[in-house]
């Protein structure tokens, strides 16, 4: 298919129809609405079926709900109302449930402002709900990988049968980009008689299916919590995406940074290595399960004087960053959250002072 | 090779329209692409803008501080962005609705009458298409031809309308040659 040319948001929703969603239930939020306003015109044409919930807590029900019956389905907002759909996530995956949650961030805490933010990274990796879960997390760095990644979710949130997080910014989400959309997604969930309430009638097994979260039993909560452990682990020996920029050189210093602030960094990199200051980057593409072992390696390089954390945030990735480069290297933060994007001249001065 | 423009207007003068079509047909002709536009708590009749990046690679930063080209379609966006232009660069001005020019001598000035033009044409809402035309045969950023079509194809759904913005993007071709 020929390149289309595609604001981040209507481009999420088209790929969660090439993915075969035929459920989405939303409520609007500045700035992932185009999701919803694209969706209600062309989820009816694809035999899908658009609601509008009341509010995000009743959203996030609807989505455990079509997700228990086995439906693939997905919703789309922005921070304060993934908080309100937080409950309904954390129940999710307790009960084990396929759904496609997509995060265009806004800048917080609290009402916050509308403008791109990545204040949410510690709610979309270290829980965000209550009780011992995580979600698979990617955060596309433009429309096409938020097109690639939301088509990927689905994908991978049968495989895992659990919730997976599209963490994007209010700048994906509102940006036009040239866009190629990969095949549609043919695959259709082989398991799900196993576990669904998809209906009697409408499968083979005689079983009852039970979809809960509720375990009074104390082994029986373990066992549950042991499951989705075993699931966390796999998702980490199978899942962990990255890029790194320019780290065939002996760089000196090792940027970390996701999302849209690692295209202003890439831009840094570019005009640093024109001055002959080589610095590489290392980019996270799945924030949960985290490039462990990568990000350890590209520190440990000899010519690595000092890892640089730089977000959208207050410092939230960095402690990650920390964890994952114990103690071999210096780790330093950069970040700024109203709203601004940094510039690449301001990355640059960043950098210098590391040097 | 990235060239950027920045489109200023007020709300409700399509230049969040005239950006894309410049992108579209940029795309088209192979270019690496980003529509970026300005999204605050705005309102109609408030300002409007959105930067086009263009480039032969991909684009790494999309966040344009100081852009190639600006095109202003009323006194604020001048005002307001004049002085981040690059050296250089063509600063294209509304003078339906500007009444001054740049005090910038290190660039070059495009004074066009969009507005006049485009009622002449047939509709002042043609203003953003006399605006895009004259500033893309200024710029030679993209095909003209290739342009053309895109507005076409932009005013497929609405046929009645693209002999009025044919025509409106004709006389802007015409009046930056003349300009």
């Amino acid at each position: 298919m020929a390149k289309v040319l595609m604001k981040g948001n209507e481009a999420i929703g088209e790929a969660a129809i090439r993915a075969g969603c035929k459920n989405y239930f939303a409520y609007p939020i500045t700035p992932q609405s185009e999701v919803a306003e694209y969706l209600v015109k062309r989820l009816p044409e694809e035999g899908g079926v658009f609601l509008q919930g009341e509010s995000e807590v009743a959203v996030g029900y609807m989505i455990f709900g079509a997700a228990g019956a086995g439906e693939r389905v997905m919703t789309t907002s922005s921070s304060p109302g993934i908080s309100l759909m937080s409950e309904a996530l954390s129940y999710i995956a307790a009960a084990q449930c396929p759904a496609v949650f997509v995060n265009i961030v806004r800048g917080g805490p609290g009402l916050g402002g509308i403008l791109p933010s990545q204040g949410d990274y510690f709610q979309a990796t270290k829980g965000g709900g209550h009780g011992d879960y995580h979600l698979l997390v990617m955060a596309p760095d433009g429309v096409q990988e938020a097109v690639e990644m939301t088509m990927l979710a689905f994908t991978l949130a049968e495989k895992y049968r659990g919730p997976v997080m599209i963490m994007g910014d209010g700048l994906i989400g509102q940006m036009m980009e040239p866009v190629e959309f990969p095949d549609d997604l043919k695959t259709e969930p082989t398991n799900k008689d196993d576990w669904a309430t998809n209906g009697m009638d409408t499968r083979k097994s005689k079983k009852r299916n039970l979809v809960k979260s509720l375990f009074l039993d104390p082994a029986a909560l373990n066992d549950n919590n042991l499951a989705l452990k075993a699931k966390y682990e796999q998702m980490k020996k199978e899942e962990v995406r990255f890029e790194l920029y320019n780290s065939d050189t002996d760089y000196q210093v090792l940027i970390t940074s996701y999302g849209t602030m690692s295209r202003v960094c890439r831009t840094a990199i570019d005009m640093l290595k024109e001055e002959g200051i080589e610095v590489a980057m290392l980019r996270p593409k799945t924030l949960f399960p985290f490039p462990e072992k990568a990000v350890f390696d590209a520190a440990a390089k000899d010519s690595c004087k000092a890892v640089i954390s730089i977000e959208m945030s207050m410092g939230q990735m960095v402690e990650d960053v920390e964890r994952c480069v114990k103690g071999q290297r210096p780790v330093e933060f950069y970040g700024e959250c109203g709203g601004d994007i940094p510039s690449p001249e301001k990355i640059i001065d960043i950098i210098k002072g590391l040097l | 090779m990235q060239t950027e423009i920045k489109f200023a207007g007020f709300g409700g003068q399509g230049i969040l329209l005239s950006a894309k079509l410049l992108a579209y047909a940029a795309m088209k002709q192979g270019y690496f692409v980003a529509w970026v536009p300005s999204y605050g708590p705005e309102m109609r009749g408030g300002t409007a803008y959105c930067t086009v990046v263009i480039s032969d690679k991909l684009i790494g930063s999309p966040i344009i501080k100081n852009p190639t080209h600006l095109v202003a379609m009323n006194l604020p966006s001048l005002e307001k962005f004049e002085n981040d232009v690059k050296p250089g660069g063509i600063i294209f001005i509304n003078s339906s609705l500007i009444p001054v020019t740049s005090k910038r001598t290190d660039v070059t000035q495009l004074v066009v009458p969009v507005n006049d033009i485009a009622i002449k044409a047939g509709s002042v809402r043609a203003a953003n298409i006399v605006a895009l035309s004259a500033f893309a045969a200024k710029s030679n950023l993209v095909d003209m031809d290739l342009l053309k079509e895109c507005v076409k194809e932009e005013f497929a759904a609405k046929a009645k309308i693209i002999p009025l913005n044919m025509e409106a993007f004709d006389q802007g071709v015409k009046s930056a040659l003349t300009a």
